[in-house]
């Protein structure tokens, strides 16, 4: 299997979009204001967050840049829905 | 009536919230709802970890106690006999180590319609598998006086994947460089070497060549097998290729999924390769007969996909990122972590538990995680 698992490489795949797919939760960008609340809420810092890369195929959709906070909905297996935050890092 | 389940929201999940409400009886007074709702606060609060509880430790014996009882062997693939699967702690040591190549890579492969209703779903499959030109030839033969090698096609199979002698003779061309490729028969090839020194050996050694030419199919899938589950048909392959495969008209794009870790990353994102690391996990406890509670395969799926790209549980993943040396040390090649950490001059804190056990100190857990504040007078 010749495959080329550098996240940086484009290919064609690169236009689809896999917020379709069922493996894939929601992800939303939270505005400025939200994310100032969203930190403040917590006591959190960008640094402290999960990460998630701007180069992401899930993020396709959206315009996101580093240092944005991405709201993930997931379907939960023990509450129904949960929300969990990500931030967005270049590499 | 909303109005008060508004309140709740965000208190209680919305889960245990819509279960109130279905189980209300039909008329209730508002006063009865709210203490009702009171009440199932009360308990979710009391059923919440409490800051400070040591999560990790509880989920890695939660975990490690039932690996104990798991069997060692592969076993096979439901019904057909050449398909073998790992399973069992193999499989569970590659999913929580994120292996870069795991032993058997599988690709379920669901279908849009009116494929799913098992409509062509042979030649469907037979597209999916990569085929090599071994697969078309009935039969070679090779003229010694001429130099020239004779392959007659099976029909039959190139009549199921809907493949054209023109079409063949186009691939193969291209990987035979030196040799004149002519049609003489509806379904005969000549081969004929260019070479003028050793036409006969050139011809030999082609003979060998030629039977693992790519042509068709989806590359790295070795195996297909059509499946019926439940009101669907689908194709559970040998081998995995998701980006090719993704690409094909037949295949249901919001389904299909791969076992291989990386390649769910490298296509679907971070949070696929969380759940898909939940669904395999359960996957393999299940077949043991195992049940773990979900929440500890959560917070080991929480923990792996934590940096934003898939890491494993062992010393070159998440071991790797932690801040203390001596917590480093404690898991695997400690030498190693202390040599380094020495050669730069690294600072511990001693803001975790393992390093605080080595030293006999108390680990910030539970009742020893808050400090005292004390006002003083002025």
């Amino acid at each position: 299997m010749a495959k080329s698992r550098s996240r940086k490489k484009e290919d064609e795949l690169s236009v689809f979009d896999p917020s379709a797919h069922e493996l894939v939760p929601k992800h939303e960008k939270l505005s400025d204001k939200e994310a100032k609340a969203f930190l403040e809420k917590y006591h959190a810092t960008m640094k402290e967050l999960p990460k998630i890369y701007i180069n992401e195929p899930a993020l396709r959709p959206l315009s996101v840049k580093a240092g944005d906070i991405i709201r993930i909905t997931r379907k939960s297996r023990t509450a129904g829905e949960t929300v969990f935050y990500r931030g967005v890092v270049d590499e | 009536m909303s109005t008060i389940f508004k309140q709740y929201e965000g208190k209680i999940p919305q889960q245990l919230l819509d279960e109130v409400k279905e189980n209300l009886p039909a008329k209730i007074t508002d006063a009865k709802l709210k203490k009702i709702l009171e009440e199932v606060q009360q308990e979710y609060d009391a059923a919440v970890v409490d800051s400070g509880e040591c999560v990790g430790l509880v989920c890695a014996e939660s975990i490690g106690e039932p690996g104990t009882q798991m069997t060692l062997n592969t076993f096979h693939f439901a019904g057909v006999s050449e398909m073998n699967v790992t399973t069992g702690l193999p499989r569970l040591i590659e999913i929580l180590d994120a292996r870069k190549t795991i032993k058997s890579p599988m690709m379920e492969v669901y279908l849009k319609e009116p494929y799913k209703h098992g409509e062509d779903i042979k030649k469907v499959a037979e597209k999916i598998k990569e085929t090599k030109f071994e697969e078309y030839i009935k039969e070679v033969t090779i003229d010694v006086v001429e130099s020239t090698m004779t392959v007659t096609l099976n029909t039959d199979r190139m009549d199921l994947v809907d493949i054209k002698i023109d079409r063949l003779m186009k691939v193969l061309s291209k990987s035979l460089k030196g040799f004149t490729l002519k049609k003489t028969g509806e379904d005969i090839l000549e081969i004929k070497s260019n070479s003028k020194d050793e036409p006969l050996k050139e011809v030999y050694r082609l003979r060998e060549k030629i039977r693992t030419i790519y042509i068709n199919g989806v590359r790295g899938v070795t195996q297909v097998l059509p499946v019926k589950r439940g009101e669907e048909y689908m194709i559970a392959t040998a081998g995995s290729n998701l980006k090719a495969v993704l690409k094909m008209d037949e295949v249901d794009t919001t389904r299909t999924v791969s076992n291989d870790l990386y390649e769910v990353e490298e296509v679907f994102g971070i949070e696929a390769v969380r759940e898909q690391a939940i669904r395999e996990v359960i996957k393999v406890l299940d077949a043991q007969g195992i049940s773990i509670d979900i929440r500890h395969i959560l917070l080991v799926a929480d923990a792996m996909t934590m940096a934003g790209h898939v890491q494993g549980i062992s010393r070159y993943g998440i071991v790797k990122d932690k801040p203390s040396v001596l917590a480093r040390a404690s898991f695997e090649t400690p030498l190693r972590h202390i040599f380094n950490a020495a050669m730069i001059g690294e600072r511990d804190p001693l803001n975790s538990v393992i390093e605080n056990v080595m030293l006999n100190q108390p680990v910030p857990v539970g009742t020893g995680l808050p400090g005292l504040i004390t006002k003083v007078k002025q």
